[in-house]
């Protein structure tokens, strides 16, 4: 451990570390990017009831209303929870927690949707 | 200074004074940037762990609305949409307020935060009222499974959908359905509780004055847990509600 | 360029006037304490107290085990000892033993921050774990719980009267526990790394760590979730996993086990972390191929959660995801065998000496590695399907938790005991622990496997009488294992008062830790530390003069 005699004399200055702050966290969001959001959300949510109750082909609906789901999580996330602002750091731990989610799912399916495919 | 005067001051003070050093700065952090990161990451993985808890009844639902589709159709069309619809209104419109709360804090606004507080409050106690009303209604419609569960209803069709006829067996699956609603409904609207509780612990700090001085890691990653919370009703809404409301 | 490093004369070392153990005084100042070194010493009573529970009941089945018919225990009684057994082995000791206590104390040392980021939910954590063991304790001393340790439907759900809930609440809170000491471990190295402290100059420990608190924060929520559901299948009957509602009981096994099987990595990461410390010191050589064994602890953790129905392969999956899960779980023994080989290469031309934790170490490399060979025939769905649910299973876990994780867990504890508390163990009686313990341990478990692989099924308290021979080998090994155990307690404990002064470096080992003093101060540091050195660097450490180390006092 080397002793670097400039930290006493003038305040806390530590050399540069890999755990500096990134100061992402310091970039403060303007009220009209929430009201544009928030009302884009609150219009996603009248478009997925009205999208409910149209007759969509086959697997549509589910697809439909799933996907505006998404669109909404992506826009809180990003905007609302500052995601877009925030370091890489954040953006991997969201990753991360998603990917462990659909693996969660994904495999657990393997499971039962070949439980009907018979013994081999 | 050499060691063996920093290792003195060290004994005597328990650590070494330095510069500017705000009294919500904790002192095993070197600065108050670190300290908020440090705090806004560790709420970020407390998230993570709630994902991957709701991530259990999400699969749970999965199998089960493909082994019993018509049950769950039945189930999703006794559910009123529009409590459904008013409660997801509700939420985001809360999320707006306490994104704003945030900014509030951000920019040192003490009565701003106050009342963005208050109105997040609100409109949290608003959805769990609905919240309320509708399991008052599946109670005495005997939806409540292992409870006074009975699959009477679902015999017969109903007004709205004639077609919600089932035999026996599959109506008896409603209480599948039934089980997964209350458990997701329930574990959310718990989430609720706690997160407007605590929230008002938050407000009574904020009157004050404790989160208008830089301090603002304690409402910022509040507003991060009411946002995932209200994540998961988002995806509550149309996997519960909208369910073939075509039909 | 020389391996080989005079130690110092420890026998001028003396113990430091101020350190973080007689900072303050009382039980306030250790109940209400935000010291991450405290919060671990409290860890370390608590688990070791849970460890002798879990080896009483250990101790009952093996005597059960000593002949043929159910005479000792009925079989509900004897039920009820081994799920004792593996719930507060699993979650009471393995789960908690290295990251709570070393973990806890050295993680911030050896990355030189003054704590962990969030001191308070350290405490917190704690906490959880005695709430847990007292609510588990309630519920075997009211009875107990006889489903074995992992709950399976629709046994625990429908046809037992036992305290489940009891039980499974007690699970709940442990791994909440759990999930804040990964949030901890996470944050503090990520955030808190002093200037210089790259990450690859981290300890390995750091990195197994860091790779098991990923398995913490992301896998033990499904267990909660999954003990929630059986909590409210068992009160007021949701019917989930009840067939006859048209719930699925496998749903509840395919959501145990996607955390179960990234815990038994969150078992073995910290115990690989002691290891690759211990075999880098005691062959005064730094860990060949660093960076391979850094990546292998993360790729263990995310591959662990691939392969979790390979505990399943008998229970009603269907072929196809078997054979899936199969594939995969041939994958996930890769990185660990690369440890092994990785471990071993840093042995060849080093300088080697037999220190006890060195003793517990060469035991891991060695019980860990026939573990987890017999986990690739597991692994194997034809042979799965003969080895599963008799004693072949038993012994392969109990070769890589035992023999494994646990001779790392008593590895580490006698490395870092000079450095916790300021004292050297006795290392005479210590080695002849070690030694007995190895020695205990392969009678105990390997007569399992021939057992196993004969038909002797697990969880039977009566079994046919051919069996009996080697049962009896395996209680007489338990004995051994139990006195092998029971001396570190004594010598442990004697050598806080009698033992050596150990100075802060005893073992003339690089890392951060080894260059404070011992016992440490309560901050650590008394002055952020700069790294400018490699991981492992021993000409580094030649360089260094004793002179250098702050010694309050």
């Amino acid at each position: 451990m080397e002793q670097h005699q400039e930290q006493h004399e003038h305040g806390l200055h530590l050399p540069h570390g890999p755990s500096e702050p990134t100061h992402h966290e310091e970039h403060i969001v303007s009220p009209k990017i929430y009201l544009i959001i928030g009302s884009t959300l609150l219009f996603c949510t009248a478009l997925t009831v009205v999208a409910s109750l149209i007759d969509l082909p086959g697997n549509l609906n589910v697809i439909v209303a799933l996907a505006i789901a998404c669109l909404k999580m992506t826009l809180v996330v990003l905007f609302f929870m500052h995601v877009k602002y925030s370091s890489g750091l954040t953006k991997l731990t969201v990753g991360a927690g998603f990917l462990t989610f659909v693996v969660l799912l994904m495999m657990t399916m393997t499971d039962y949707v070949s439980r009907a495919w018979g013994r081999w | 200074m050499d060691s063996q005067t920093v290792a003195a001051q060290t004994a005597n003070t328990g650590h070494i004074e330095h510069g500017e050093h705000p009294p919500f700065l904790r002192h095993h952090f070197e600065n108050v940037p670190q300290q908020r990161e440090a705090a806004t990451f560790g709420m970020w993985l407390f998230l993570l762990t709630e994902i991957m808890f709701f991530g259990g009844l999400f699969c749970a639902y999965l199998i089960f609305r493909n082994w019993y589709y018509p049950a769950f159709v039945a189930g999703s069309h006794s559910l009123h949409l529009w409590a459904g619809t008013l409660n997801t209104t509700l939420l985001i419109i809360s999320s707006f307020t306490m994104a704003m709360a945030v900014h509030a804090s951000e920019t040192r606004v003490r009565k701003a935060l106050i009342g963005w507080m208050i109105a997040t409050i609100i409109l949290g106690l608003g959805f769990l009222c609905v919240k309320a009303y509708e399991w008052h209604d599946e109670w005495v419609e005997h939806h409540v499974p292992g409870l006074n569960f009975s699959p009477q209803g679902f015999l017969h069709g109903t007004k709205d959908y004639p077609d919600d006829k089932l035999q026996l067996d599959m109506a008896e699956k409603t209480q599948v359905y039934f089980s997964l609603y209350f458990a997701m409904t329930g574990m959310h609207a718990l989430h609720m509780v706690i997160g407007v509780s605590l929230l008002a612990i938050l407000l009574f700090g904020a009157y004050n004055g404790k989160y208008v001085n830089g301090h603002v890691a304690p409402i910022e990653n509040f507003g991060l847990y009411w946002h995932f919370v209200d994540i998961v009703w988002i995806f509550l809404f149309p996997l519960l509600y909208l369910i073939s409301r075509h039909q | 360029m020389s391996t080989i490093v005079t130690l110092p004369d420890q026998s001028t070392a003396t113990l430091p006037k101020v350190s973080y153990l007689n900072k303050e005084y009382g039980l306030k100042s250790w109940l209400l304490t935000g010291d991450h070194k405290r919060i671990a010493m409290l860890y370390l009573i608590s688990i070791t107290f849970f460890f002798f529970i879990g080896g009483a009941m250990a101790g009952l089945i093996r005597l059960e085990l000593l002949t043929p018919p159910s005479d000792l225990l009925a079989a509900d009684t004897y039920n009820k000892v081994f799920t004792a057994h593996g719930i507060v082995m699993v979650f009471l000791f393995l789960v908690p033993s290295v990251p709570a206590t070393i973990g806890n104390f050295l993680i911030p040392i050896m990355v030189g921050a003054k704590d962990l980021a969030f001191p308070k939910i350290n405490l917190l954590s704690w906490y959880l774990y005695v709430a847990a063991g007292i609510m588990l304790l309630a519920a075997l001393v009211s009875g107990g719980v006889d489903t074995g340790w992992t709950f399976t439907t629709p046994l625990s759900t429908h046809y037992l009267n036992t305290h489940v809930i009891t039980a499974g609440l007690a699970v709940f809170i442990a791994g909440f526990s759990s999930i804040f000491t990964g949030l901890n471990f996470i944050v503090t190295i990520h955030r808190m790394r002093a200037p210089g402290m790259t990450w690859f100059r981290l300890p390995l420990f750091v990195w197994s760590h860091y790779a098991a608190s990923i398995l913490m924060v992301l896998g033990t929520p499904v267990l909660a979730i999954t003990l929630v559901l059986v909590v409210l299948e068992r009160t007021i009957g949701i019917g989930v996993f009840d067939p006859t509602k048209g719930g699925d009981p496998l749903l509840f096994q395919h959501l145990f086990w996607f955390y179960s099987h990234p815990a038994v990595y969150i078992m073995i990461l910290p115990g690989m972390g002691v290891i690759s410390e211990v075999m880098s010191t005691f062959s005064r050589k730094r860990v060949f191929g660093y960076t391979a064994v850094a990546f292998s602890s993360v790729a263990i953790a995310v591959f662990g959660f691939f392969v979790w129905a390979h505990h399943m392969f008998v229970m009603g999956i269907s072929n196809y995801s078997a054979l899936v899960f199969s594939l995969l779980t041939m994958l996930v023994a890769v990185p660990s065998a690369i440890k092994i080989f990785n471990w071993s290469a840093t042995l060849y031309k080093g300088s080697i000496t037999f220190e006890t934790p060195m003793l517990y170490a060469f035991g891991f490399i060695g019980l860990f590695t026939i573990g987890g060979l017999t986990g690739v025939f597991l692994g194997t769905l034809g042979m799965d399907i003969h080895l599963t649910e008799t004693y072949f299973i038993v012994a392969h876990f109990h070769f890589v938790m035992v023999g494994g994780m646990l001779m790392a867990y008593l590895s580490g504890v006698h490395f870092w005991w000079p450095k916790m508390t300021g004292r050297m163990y006795p290392e005479g009686v210590s080695k002849l622990a070690a030694v007995i313990t190895f020695v205990g341990f392969v009678l105990t478990f390997f007569p399992q496997f021939v057992l196993g692989y004969l038909g002797m099924p697990r969880r039977y308290a009566a079994y046919p009488p051919e069996f009996q021979v080697l049962n009896v080998f395996s209680s007489a090994g338990a004995s051994v294992l139990g006195v092998g155990y029971l001396l570190p307690l004594l010598y442990l404990t004697w050598s806080l008062k009698y033992g050596k002064i150990a100075g802060p470096n005893p073992w003339q080992a690089t890392g951060l830790e080894w260059q404070i003093q011992s016992p440490p101060l309560t901050e650590n540091f008394a002055e952020t530390p700069i790294v400018t050195h490699e991981a492992y660097d021993y000409e580094w450490l030649e360089s260094q003069k004793p002179s250098e180390v702050p010694t309050v006092g």
